[in-house]
């Protein structure tokens, strides 16, 4: 990184917060549509988000998320910022006050640091759920309904490749349908590696991008998909069962969450995350990005396919 | 070993390959390079698997095919989509179960229950 930009950027830090110092201005990894960047002003740390060069799409409804979340009780990072009209710093931002903590989830599974934060964690994302849920959609303008499984179709149609197993799991899902929870705003991402936890468990629940309207059942069903247990030997984030995850919901919200229901958006989320896989390979095998990662990702299909099929075969003999 | 090659056979050389990433590699890099090592051997290792149990797996696969009466997998595919199975979507799940568990057997030997 040429010191330059290092610097311009530190100065358009400094005008948009008014601040008398920004310091130790670095860029962490970040998502595929995101830069992360990290810094202090005043002796304070803050995170920056950035929109990533060429990416068209602006923060989206992001910020206004985070906003309403915050006034909601969520545990979430602070906004402090709202840049996504804002040129000084070139394209689109948003800063947030840090939280400490750790994100990635292999180490939160099995670092002993961890062990209370594992007791408490099924618990405190049940109940983050709930509050998250609980979100007037009406302040939140920039959202919109999604049709998943429609989204997810189109994505797999894009690419074109055959797989029996999930057009059987498209035709159970259709056949299936639950009648809705209800229109909430929903995370859309809602897992370990999106939860910034520290010693206790659960600091702030992260990454908006994803966020629509929906039926808040799909949150639940997401955390518990196998590949979020990231090896883990139990439903929910890889640490609890259903029950406990339940029992913390319905103590926030006063709604318990039916199993059969919340069994539907994790089978629908096991058949997203299978498709997420055939794009990411596809994206090096289309000579957009190539990336043994992205092409190792192709064969990781077929856990979800073995997935489904244990779980649409569940009760049949 | 593959006439008319010599050896080191297919898997061999990409043994020796592995071995090397193993040995040399992954002990003296770090961070994003580390990660990105693992996922080469990891990968090394999917296609060492493949070539030990492809031929095998390809009868089975046929084999299904063949009592589902569909040539292959785009068949099968089009034809659930079209709603040809849905009085029986479970019976093709259990008959795709061993295809699948092949796929897992080569990929992720570790996932499977």
């Amino acid at each position: 990184m040429p010191h330059d930009v290092i610097a311009e950027m530190t100065d358009g830090i400094r005008a948009v917060m008014g601040a008398t110092s920004v310091t130790q201005l670095r860029r962490l990894s970040g998502g595929a549509s995101r830069e992360t960047w990290r810094f202090m002003a005043d002796e304070t740390d803050f995170v920056l988000q950035r929109v990533r060069q060429g990416t068209p799409l602006g923060l989206g409804a992001e910020p206004s998320v985070l906003k309403a979340a915050f006034a909601a009780g969520v545990p979430v990072p602070e906004l402090v910022i709202d840049g996504s009209q804002s040129d000084v710093l070139e394209r689109p931002f948003m800063i947030v006050r840090a939280v400490g903590g750790e994100t990635i989830a292999r180490k939160i599974l099995r670092d002993d640091e961890f062990s209370t934060a594992r007791t408490n964690l099924v618990g405190q994302l049940g109940r983050a759920a709930a509050q998250l849920h609980r979100i007037d959609t009406a302040s939140v303008p920039g959202l919109t309904v999604e049709d998943q499984i429609h989204r997810y179709r189109v994505a797999m149609d894009t690419v074109g490749e055959p797989h029996p197993v999930f057009e059987a799991a498209f035709r159970w899902l259709e056949q299936n349908k639950p009648t809705s929870t209800g229109t909430s705003v929903v995370h859309g991402d809602f897992r370990l590696g999106n939860v910034m936890v520290n010693g206790n468990g659960l600091a702030a629940i992260l990454d908006w991008e994803l966020a629509h309207l929906g039926d808040p059942m799909e949150d639940l069903g997401w955390l518990c998909v196998r590949a979020w247990r990231f090896g883990g030997a139990h439903p929910a984030a890889g640490l609890g069962s259903y029950e406990q995850l339940f029992d913390a919901y319905e103590a926030e919200s006063g709604i318990r969450p039916d199993f059969d229901v919340v069994r539907w958006w994790e089978i629908l989320g096991t058949l997203k995350w299978g498709i997420i896989c055939i794009s990411q390979a596809n994206t090096h095998l289309s000579g957009l990005v190539r990336s043994h990662e992205l092409a190792a990702i192709g064969r990781r299909v077929c856990e979800n396919e073995y997935d489904l099929i244990e779980m649409l075969l569940e009760g049949v003999a | 070993m593959t006439a008319p090659h010599d050896r080191p056979s297919a898997s061999e050389l990409l043994e020796s390959v592995r071995e090397w990433l193993e040995r040399d590699v992954l002990t003296s890099v770090e961070g994003r390079l580390q990660f990105h090592t693992r996922v080469a051997i990891n990968a090394m290792n999917i296609v060492i698997r493949e070539l030990e149990l492809g031929a095998d797996q390809e009868v089975t696969h046929a084999e299904v095919m063949k009592a589902l009466a569909v040539a292959n997998d785009r068949e099968l595919a089009d034809a659930i989509r079209a709603g040809d199975f849905d009085a029986n979507l479970t019976d093709v799940l259990q008959a795709l179960k061993p295809v699948v568990e092949d796929k897992v057997r080569v990929a992720n030997p570790g996932y499977l229950r």
